[in-house]
């Protein structure tokens, strides 16, 4: 879980995009520094990879991930597994479904899910940080009460506490999990950029010009909060790939498993670690890498916008 | 300053009952309950109505919850049905607590032992092999699912080369007298030195895979404000005065990177607790994560109220006396 | 900056002081080292087992689940027992009985010279006194939760609307009980020999109030008697359960009146996970540990592992509700289904070792087995025909199945369904997976009816098929919600004239044509397969002899290294 160091983390990065008088010249400088930072580059490399793999693996895949095409070679008695054949270069999996192609079309899914949940969580903390950001006073103070009372249940407990609302567990209620833990830290973190701009000399310059309310939210504040708010989302698919592959393990992630994806097939492989651990490798190594890459980008992003290291 | 705390901790009690209200409901919104844990596949819908109507779980909801908020005054929380079964909520907690307290303690020391010193090193050679090495080191262990970095563990040094026990928390066979439930203190405090050791070897695995996110965090930071603290004017001040190295390094730059690390340290108790659910279940230890996920796949009310509420107010609390020690030293901080 | 130099000189007092600790704990733990071997050596035999949950209590009247009995099973005994290794009854504190010819009069002779572990005497008073207790319950205690055994066999308790099986209790002399029941019953006297009737000291129950059990909040509290002072006539005594380390430790009873126990020390550990039981067994952490992953029996046999496969005694069906579908009311689409389904397939790639397709809702061990019923042999084409003879070629049905949760019977809920549900796809019929978690959910839904076709399955308690197809059929709103067939009263009432028929052999044969027409006329639901659970002991272990009703008693175990 990367939900650490919580609050002090994200109003660190919140304050970092608050310094909006470099304006315009930060995002570039930021970029230009980016752009030289090989932990930007190689987090960026796996990401593109990532992305493409998800892109072209229906053309990679020779099998459909949902068929039993080995299912004669499994025997739960003997513990037998399909082993690697012409036609199945990884063999198959506990089910006789091919592992191969269930891998790479696993990345599909994961994208899916990384991306879904951090825009959901992302939407929620907007809502919640644009309330309490933009209202103040007692908005502000019910808002941040919610937040808190969300932020003080460990991260993966909330995910699990509502993962277990849902009667029939599936992708999606793994999705809405893991966004869940997601809205009070977008929250915060959307909050105290926006409380940081309302103070602005520019905000408050729009305001004594008769700007009306909503849009100095929409042009002038916002826009200039987004920057803190794609690091912590970049940071953020690194943590829902994480946590989906913990809810699995937990027994709450998708209950039909014929569309593969890594953190499911990792949390099923559980059984068969010690006697067959390839069928735990494969989607554990790319869950690595992938969190990797998005871990990298994020902190190389973090880094960039902060102030401080533009000395 | 008192105004300041008295406000805080009523903000505390508002969370606090927000929190109850929300997971009472919370609770009694999962489909199957309790009666069904109890009974399993030989339950009929008669035998379940009977008891789902001798637990009370027939009234309405707000009912349920003053007589809650009633017991629990008296210091009754309810009766466990599914962690262990039987036994009064409040006790499997308070039996449960100082294993998750006695693994988050180690994982927390092995952090900050290996975290510090590497974070100080690092930034000192910033740019050279080791400080490369340790960032790598720590975005890798972040980005590895906890679970599965227990189960490697377990697999290399338990199963393959079987120097570490595999689970649990003290071989069943020894003679141990348990005071303080700290298993490992306990054996300190008795002299059964054997006791400790065996109590303290089956905490290092689990300790190890747990302490692989705070570690990260504690190096990144001691890392950063390392290289802060040297740039500071009264470092090259000291530096100018011809003061030794040691002393420089030692008094000035070591001991204000501190003071930030230091509060962080406070602030992981939540990641710790989302670990040790991971933890606990890899390594069969029976603490208060193993609790949870027992509590949720059993629909243990009782457990999981007591323990989710519990958790979440020792990390209020937490966050508070840090937030005091902040106000303490920065009065602005008071008006906010 | 001098403030923040003042905290940082009292962190580094601070600090020093730590190192001082640290030094010490150092020291202590590698003096530890050499301590260890003095230590915990003379305890003589200690067998460490691994059992997959928690005991709720140690009174086994309150209790119904497998691991409570596991550990009471030690220390307690019946009037009645099982024989080693089968499902037969045989003599345990009553050596011989008989029964009245309308068989509603037991008379029980006691073994002579048994004594509790606190010391008083068994005799036929302690009999009464137990059955006494049982029938006069009040309150929580009546909840079938706690006494869920009573319920089941013998229905009310006194002074209840409810009918009860159980009339009276006399004592002619010390040696002799005599149980009044108010009819015939096929439950007699096997169900004696249920865990929950095994007797305990009326002195101990007493002195610790056994029966003072209280409803708090959504759980029981259960009395002092049955968390630390369970008395019965055993071969092992209660020592003590260190919640702390989830484990339960038993101590020989030198005072037994049988083969005394060879082990002087027996302890279940609680390990939930099965694959933490099987890395415990593999460190040496434990001597043996019950319910292994089927996948891991041949490893576990290649490192010399005593891997023992029970007979089976459990049976896991394909329910089919009458309730929501109404095609399901149709014999000829239950039968398709029946013919849908590859059971030869499911039992070879998805179940264990021993494990074997059933043709009936009981293993063969049972009375009133039959083999010559309709066998289902997988055929998707004649599963297809029929389906167009009924007017249902584009059969829809919802089929649920279990998540969170495994069983002896159904190790892989999962897979068993991917399997089911393919079958049923190759022939033609579309199938709507519904999936619920085993607690939130699943059991209700499936109990009400709800479920149109799904996944269950049960373990027997003793040799009865009362005990199997007696609570499957014997009531209409059942799972398989029998009550609009034209012969679901007519099944229920044939079920309990065949449990109240005093004569064996009659009833047997009542039970055979039931059935029969089980699986031809009615087909309720398609028996799939009896899966046996394995149990896995360490090379060292000697003399374990298995059970089929997972009933293993560890007095006959010994450490041999």
């Amino acid at each position: 879980m990367l939900g650490t160091q919580r609050k002090e983390r994200i109003d660190g990065l919140a304050e970092s995009g608050g310094d909006t008088t470099a304006g315009v010249s930060l995002a570039a400088s930021a970029w230009r520094r980016l752009r030289r930072s090989p932990t930007f580059l190689v987090g960026a490399g796996i990401i593109c990879a990532f992305v493409l793999l998800a892109l072209v693996s229906p053309l990679l895949a020779q099998h459909d991930p949902a068929l039993r095409l080995l299912e004669e070679q499994v025997s739960r008695a003997d513990n037998e597994i399909p082993a690697p054949q012409p036609g199945f270069p990884l063999g198959g999996d506990q089910y006789g479904r091919p592992l191969l192609s269930r891998v790479l079309l696993g990345s599909q899914q994961t994208l899916l899910v990384a991306l879904l949940a951090t825009v959901i969580g992302l939407g929620g903390g907007l809502t919640l940080g644009i309330l309490a950001g933009a209202f103040g006073g007692w908005v502000d103070t019910l808002v941040m009460r919610v937040v808190d009372v969300m932020l003080s249940v460990p991260s993966l407990l909330l995910a699990v506490s509502i993962g277990a609302l849902f009667q029939q567990q599936s992708q999606f209620t793994v999705i809405i999990a893991v966004a869940t833990v997601q809205i009070p830290i977008f929250g915060r973190l959307l909050r105290g950029t926006m409380l940081a701009q309302r103070a602005s000399d520019h905000v408050l310059a729009a305001r004594a010009l008769g700007v009306r309310q909503r849009s100095i939210v929409f042009r002038h504040m916002l826009p200039n909060a987004l920057g803190p708010v794609i690091v912590q989302a970049t940071l953020m698919l690194a943590v829902a790939i994480i946590d989906a592959a913990a809810l699995s393990f937990l027994g709450l992630g998708a209950a039909d498993t014929s569309t593969p994806e890594w953190g499911q097939m990792l949390g099923s492989a559980q059984n068969f670690f010690d006697t067959h651990p390839h069928l735990a490798f494969w989607p554990a190594g790319c869950i690595i890498v992938v969190a990797l890459g998005f871990t990298l980008v994020g902190e190389s992003m973090r880094d960039a916008l902060d102030p401080k290291k533009r000395r | 300053m008192l105004r300041y705390t008295v406000r805080r901790l009523g903000q505390l009690l508002i969370v606090t009952v927000v929190l109850s209200v929300l997971l009472f409901g919370w609770l009694r919104a999962l489909p199957g309950g309790p009666v069904s844990a109890l009974l399993g596949e030989r339950a009929t819908e008669e035998s379940r109505a009977r008891l789902v109507q001798q637990l009370g779980l027939d009234q309405p909801l707000y009912v349920q919850y003053w007589k809650f908020v009633q017991r629990a005054i008296t210091g009754d929380f309810g009766v466990s049905t599914g962690v262990q079964p039987g036994t009064p909520a409040m006790e499997v907690f308070l039996q449960r607590m100082p294993a998750t307290l006695e693994l988050s303690v180690l994982a927390l020391l092995l952090a900050v032992a290996v975290g510090i010193p590497l974070g100080y090193f690092a930034a000192r050679r910033q740019g050279g092999w080791l400080d490369n090495l340790s960032i790598t080191w720590s975005l890798i262990g972040v980005a590895v699912p906890v679970f599965f970095l227990a189960f490697l563990l377990k697999y290399v040094f338990a199963i393959e080369f079987g120097v570490l026990p595999a689970s649990g928390r003290q071989a069943a066979g020894i003679d141990a007298t348990h005071a303080t439930g700290f298993f490992v203190l306990d054996g300190v405090l008795t002299t059964e030195w054997d006791a400790a050791w065996n109590a303290l070897i089956h905490l290092l695995l689990p300790a190890i895979a747990l302490s692989t996110i705070p570690f990260a965090v504690i190096f990144r930071l001691t890392r950063a404000s390392v290289l802060d603290v040297v740039e500071e004017d009264y470092v090259r001040t000291a530096r100018s005065k011809g003061l030794g190295a040691m002393v420089v390094r030692g008094r000035h730059i070591l001991r204000n990177a501190m003071l930030p690390v230091v509060t962080t340290i406070g602030l992981q108790t939540g990641a710790l607790l989302s670990g040790a659910v991971l933890t606990e279940q890899v390594f069969n230890i029976p603490g208060i994560g193993q609790a949870l996920s027992l509590g949720f796949q059993r629909q243990d009310y009782a457990v999981l109220q007591v323990v989710i509420l519990a958790t979440a107010m020792v990390y209020v609390l937490v966050n508070l006396l840090v937030d005091l020690a902040y106000a303490a030293i920065d009065p602005r901080l008071r008006t906010r | 900056m001098g403030a923040a130099a003042g905290p940082g000189f009292r962190l580094s007092r601070v600090g020093r002081r730590l190192v001082t600790v640290g030094l010490t704990a150092v020291l202590a733990t590698s003096l530890s080292a050499c301590v260890q071997s003095q230590r915990g050596e003379d305890n003589g035999q200690t067998m460490v087992f691994g059992a997959p949950g928690a005991p709720a209590l140690f009174d086994p009247f309150y209790a119904s689940d497998g691991e409570t009995f596991r550990v009471t099973r030690q220390m307690m005994e019946g009037l009645v027992g099982f024989e080693s290794g089968g499902v037969e009854v045989e003599p345990e504190l009553a050596t011989d009985w008989n029964s009245s010819d309308d068989g509603t009069k037991w008379t029980f002779q006691l073994r002579e010279g048994v004594k509790f572990h606190d010391g008083t005497d068994f005799n036929a008073e302690a009999v009464c006194a137990n059955f006494e207790r049982w029938y006069n319950q009040t309150g929580t205690g009546q909840s079938s939760a706690l006494s869920y055994y009573w319920i089941e066999t013998f229905g009310g308790f006194a002074g209840d609307d409810e009918p009860s099986l159980f009339s009276s209790c006399e004592a002619p002399d010390p040696t002799t009980a005599v149980i009044n029941l108010t009819r015939a019953t096929s439950k007699f006297p096997a169900a004696l020999g249920l865990d929950s009737f095994s007797m305990q000291s009326p002195t101990a129950m007493k002195k610790y109030e056994a029966d003072k059990v209280e409803a708090k909040g959504s759980g029981f509290e259960y009395s002092e008697y049955a968390r630390k002072h369970p008395t019965g006539t055993g071969p092992f005594e209660f020592d003590s359960y260190d919640q702390n380390n989830q484990s339960v430790e038993l101590r020989r009873n030198d005072d037994y009146w049988g083969d005394k126990a060879k082990l002087d020390r027996l302890i279940f550990k609680v390990i939930s996970d099965e694959s933490v039981r099987k890395q415990e067994l593999l460190s040496g952490g434990i001597d043996g540990y019950d319910f292994p992953n089927p996948a891991d029996l041949d490893s576990l046999r290649q490192q010399d592992f005593n891997v023992q496969v029970r007979e089976p005694f459990n049976v896991l069906y394909l329910g089919m509700s009458q309730k929501k579908n109404p095609a399901l009311r149709k014999l000829k689409v239950r039968k398709a289904l029946a013919y849908a389904v590859n059971r030869e397939n499911l039992v070879n790639a998805n179940l264990p070792d021993g494990a074997k397709v059933a043709n009936l809702f009981y293993p063969s061990s049972v009375d009133g087995y039959a083999d010559d019923v309709a066998k289902y042999s997988y055929d998707p084409e004649k599963a297809k025909r029929l389906l167009n003879e009924a007017g249902h070629s584009d059969l829809t049905i919802e089929f649920w199945w279990p998540t969170q949760v495994t069983r002896p019977y159904m190790p892989d809920p999962r897979g068993i369904f991917n399997s089911l549900a393919g079958d049923m796809r190759k022939a033609g019929i579309n199938v709507k997976p519904v999936s619920k978690p085993w607690n939130g959910g699943y059991i209700s839904d499936v109990n009400k009816g709800d479920a149109e076709v799904f996944l269950l399955g049960w373990t027997g308690d003793y040799n009865s098929p009362d005990n199997f197809i007696g609570t499957f059929f014997g009531s209409t709103e059942n799972q398989f919600y029998t009550k609009p067939a034209p012969w679901g009263e007519k099944l229920a009432n044939r079920l309990d004239a065949a449990d109240k028929e005093p004569d064996p052999t009659k009833r047997e044969r009542m039970y055979t044509e039931i059935n029969r027409d089980l699986k031809s006329k009615y087909l309720p639901a398609v028996p799939l397969s009896h899966s046996p659970p394995a149990i896995v002991t360490a090379p060292h272990v000697k003399g374990l002899v298995t059970s089929p009703l997972t009933a293993e008693e560890f007095a006959s175990v010994s450490i041999e290294k």
